[in-house]
């Protein structure tokens, strides 16, 4: 039979996610776990051969001979489903890091996480492998491997307990509890099994953890089964409450389960992606750590829960929001600290910390030998304007659904107002954070004005109370940002925005003027002019790239970038021409894995995934393109949108109008009904909240 | 026996106890958690396990300082190295001894042999606790040494 072979690296778009929203784990299409990091998203990995795969460390369970796979989610749920088959017959593997209610889990002793692999043959005769190499702390510990009898195997390392248990024999090969098959596996600090199943045969691996506390060691067999049954029963529980019927609803709901599997419940934080060091080009330097929060996204993440009914986790990140941006700032290279500037870090800890130091893991070769892999961020330290109007607009958004600020978040807007009406004539590093130095972003202006513009809307609205001289101060910044974005940051001789004041290039970030609330797509000649600009200087085999390649000062290229494509598509179905927005939606869907699973960016000549995996980004702006097609379609409008909202081009009065347009906008697309859908699953009430996934 | 001095010395002992264990846990020392191995031993909540451990951990804290001032007050003599020669005396008795028995009288913990069923399945601690980290005997008389030296140094004999 064709056999699927087996790679050294996998293709990005070739693994899965699986996750119990406080960690997350993924799984090649040959059955590798190969990328878990524990005890949380940001921690140091268990396994890492996705970086490098010799060391890295990896958990695989596989037919042993030849075998072809195919891989589905069960249901509308985030337990991955994997077909093998294999030469004498047909294995199912069920991978799920076990979640469960509020109250199915009271009254249980469970480890802080379990990563259970079931194994089922369906058909015939299949001989399987089992090995085992957790390599911790990016291979770089050495962890003590015991054999603790009935208990299974267990690793210590860095006062850490991970313990295997496996109804497939398995032995260390060095020790030969049992003889070691022939391995086909790099060798290391691990364990194997192998074991012919039968039509009928059912075996469970279950891989718990602790850290700081005494393991938990659970039973398989039927116990493990109802573990298996009970997360499906939860993940099941929760979709239930997705209120979306519009284009595209399978992509959607897989975008809304992607981001709660990104979500870290106990904060309620929603961080970018999984993964480090997925490059944005195959053996080149674009090597990130998306493994943070994020604010430029903040009010689309938080539209895209509230829109789709899942109240509980819009209003858990927005106070996750408030709490980071205000427990933690940081003040930029050039400024000076003073009570009345809140500089917003451009990204966040699942916890709101900002140290998160960049460095380089040199002993580790990479994705495919793309150097360095990189752990931190050094993006904490830019300015980027353009979040100060993301965080207003979220609370806005917020506030269009039905939400209520207090006053302490009132003076925290505040602050951000006056922030911004002292920094915006600054350079920034803008929205795509390039390490090129900084420039005056047209993007970053743009969203200067929407955070002025919205906190004037909400004062209006009685949602927060401005002082007159702050209303004045803030109503003379708005209109002389207009006037710098409309003057600076258009080109006459191209007909269009462009990416920074003064300048020539085009950037995809300009887009957003349309989808922001600067101006309505369907009736301004000048967005009408950027998209055309932008789409003839930045497509490529019909995929959108952020900027002109090149532009950021990084020697290598990278490719067409995921969520911008999903830009097109909203900005689209805002402009009024519908058939081509439904034509681009449905275009970019195609460039999804098997599983629905987006990256960051999509390589234009082949489709393959890259950059960091999957990406809440790209699935956000896949949500907010469905949402705005819908609408389109005579669906529900959402709140936010220019259209919309009415939003004006200019002074306090057009701020008034708007008030008044935009006021029913969340009805009908939140749909508030059946918030989670499960007793127990969501509740949670920000930075110090908890949620019914277990711990 | 000095009752109010059991009750202050001891309770602050406690703390300092308690406190000496949680921070090897948090520093990656060990994982050994009385609270949670003595709390588990009523409730299968992992929560209310661990506050109900607490509450009675303070309570075996008062008990044993109880006990050392019964032994303070036989020998009519209390200095700090006196306290901590009883608190290393008794570290190493609950490492050595009591650690390895616990799996046969808690009724919630999984013994190697047997491995776990739906009702036993927290972690032995094994002998001197070593399954919970290599460290953890070295955090245990650690912090014993300074359970016993506080009340050796503080407790107020009574008069005779």
């Amino acid at each position: 039979m064709p056999s699927d072979p087996i790679p050294t690296y996998a293709p990005i778009r070739d693994y899965a996610l699986i996750g119990d929203c406080r960690t997350a784990a993924l799984v090649s299409r040959w059955g590798s776990v190969d990328f878990l990091c524990l005890p949380r998203f940001d921690s140091p990995s268990v396994f890492a051969a996705l970086l490098d795969a010799r060391r890295g460390g990896r958990f695989s369970v596989r037919p042993a001979g030849e075998f072809r796979a195919r891989r589905r989610y069960i249901d509308s749920t985030n337990v991955l489903e994997t077909t093998f088959e294999a030469r004498g017959g047909v294995l199912r593997l069920t991978d799920v890091m076990s979640v469960a209610g509020e109250d199915e889990r009271r009254g249980e002793l469970l480890p802080e996480h379990e990563l259970l692999r079931c194994l089922e043959c369906v058909d015939g005769e299949v001989e399987v492998e089992v090995a085992c190499d957790p390599r911790p702390r990016w291979a770089a510990a050495e962890p003590a491997l015991r054999d603790r009898g009935a208990l299974g195997f267990t690793w210590d390392f860095d006062g850490q307990l991970l313990a295997l248990r496996s109804e497939v024999p398995i032995a260390h090969p060095a020790r030969g509890r049992q003889a070691p098959p022939g391995a086909g596996h790099p060798g290391g600090e691990g364990v194997r099994g192998r074991e012919t199943l039968r039509a009928g045969d059912r075996r469970f691996l279950s891989l718990a953890s602790a850290t700081a506390e005494p393991g938990i060691f659970l039973p398989l067999g039927d116990a493990a089964a109802r573990r298996l049954e009970r997360s499906l029963r939860w993940w099941r529980g929760w979709v239930a409450g997705c209120s979306y019927a519009g284009p595209g609803r399978e992509a959607v709901v897989r975008s809304l389960l992607t981001l709660k599997l990104l979500t870290y419940s106990p904060s309620g934080a929603v961080i970018a992606a999984p993964t480090t060091s997925l490059p944005e080009e195959i053996g080149g330097s674009r090597n990130w750590d998306y493994r943070y929060c994020w604010l430029r996204d903040a009010s689309w993440t938080l539209a895209a829960f509230f829109d789709l009914g899942f109240r509980d986790e819009g209003q858990a990140f927005f106070s996750w929001l408030l709490y980071a941006t205000r427990m933690r700032t940081a003040v930029p290279a050039g400024h000076r600290w003073t009570p009345r500037l809140r500089i917003l870090n451009v990204l966040y800890d699942v916890h709101g910390e900002v140290r998160l130091r960049e460095r380089q893991l040199p002993w580790l070769e990479g994705y495919a030998g793309s150097r360095p892999v990189r752990v931190g961020n050094g993006a904490r330290g830019q300015l980027q304007l353009d979040i100060f109007g993301e965080v207003v607009q979220a609370a806005s958004e917020y506030v269009e659904r039905g939400g209520t600020l207090d006053a302490s978040e009132g003076r925290l807007l505040r602050q951000l107002g006056e922030t911004v009406s002292r920094l915006w004539r600054e350079p920034d590093e803008g929205i795509w954070e390039k390490r090129s130095g900084r420039s005056h972003h047209t993007y970053s202006k743009a969203m200067c004005w929407v955070a002025l513009d919205k906190l004037l809307l909400l004062d209006e609205r009685g949602a927060i109370a401005l002082p007159a001289a702050a209303v004045r101060r803030f109503r003379g910044e708005r209109d002389a940002l207009r006037h710098a974005v409309e003057t600076e940051g258009f080109n006459p001789r191209l007909g269009s925005y462009v990416d920074v004041f003064g300048g020539e290039d085009l950037d995809a970030s300009l887009l957003l003027l349309g989808l922001r609330g600067w101006d309505d797509p369907a009736r301004s000649p000048r967005l009408a002019a950027t998209l055309a600009a932008v789409r003839g200087s930045l497509e490529s085999n019909g995929l959108l790239y952020r900027y002109r390649p090149g532009a950021d000062g990084i020697p290598g290229g990278e490719a067409a970038f995921g969520i911008c494509n999903f830009w097109l598509a909203e900005f689209l179905a805002r402009a009024g021409r519908l058939e081509e927005a439904m034509a681009q939606f449905e275009r970019v869907l195609g460039y999804a894995n098997e599983l629905g699973l987006f990256g960051e960016e999509i390589e234009p000549q082949t489709g393959a995934a890259l950059g960091n995996f999957p990406q809440a980004f790209t699935h956000v702006g896949l949500i907010s393109a469905a949402l705005a097609i819908t609408a389109a379609c005579g669906g529900p409008r959402r709140p936010g949108s220019a259209a919309a909202a009415g939003t004006a081009t200019g002074g306090a009065e057009d701020v008034k109008g708007k008030g008044g347009a935009g006021a029913g906008g969340p009805s009908g697309t939140a749909g508030t009904a059946g918030t989670a859908g499960t007793a127990g699953t969501t509740g949670a009430t920000g930075a110090a909240g908890s949620q019914g996934v277990r711990r | 026996m000095n009752l109010g001095s059991i009750l202050l010395w001891g309770w602050l002992a406690t703390m300092v106890l308690t406190t000496c264990l949680a921070a090897s846990q948090g520093l990656g020392m060990s994982r050994m958690s009385l609270p949670l191995i003595l709390g588990a031993a009523l409730t299968g909540d992992r929560q209310r396990a661990n506050v109900y451990g607490f509450v009675l951990h303070i309570v075996n804290g008062w008990l044993f300082a109880l006990l050392y001032a019964l032994v303070f007050e036989s020998w009519r003599r209390a200095t700090w190295w006196l306290g901590a020669i009883l608190g290393l005396a008794q570290a190493l008795f609950i490492l050595a001894a009591v650690m390895p028995l616990l799996p046969y009288v808690h009724r919630r913990m999984a013994t190697e042999e047997l491995g776990p069923n739906p009702t036993r399945q927290l972690e032995p601690p094994g002998f001197m606790a070593l399954n919970y980290g290599r460290h953890t005997p070295v955090a245990t008389v650690l912090a014993h040494l300074l359970y016993g030296a506080i009340l050796g140094a503080f407790y107020s004999l009574t008069p005779r």
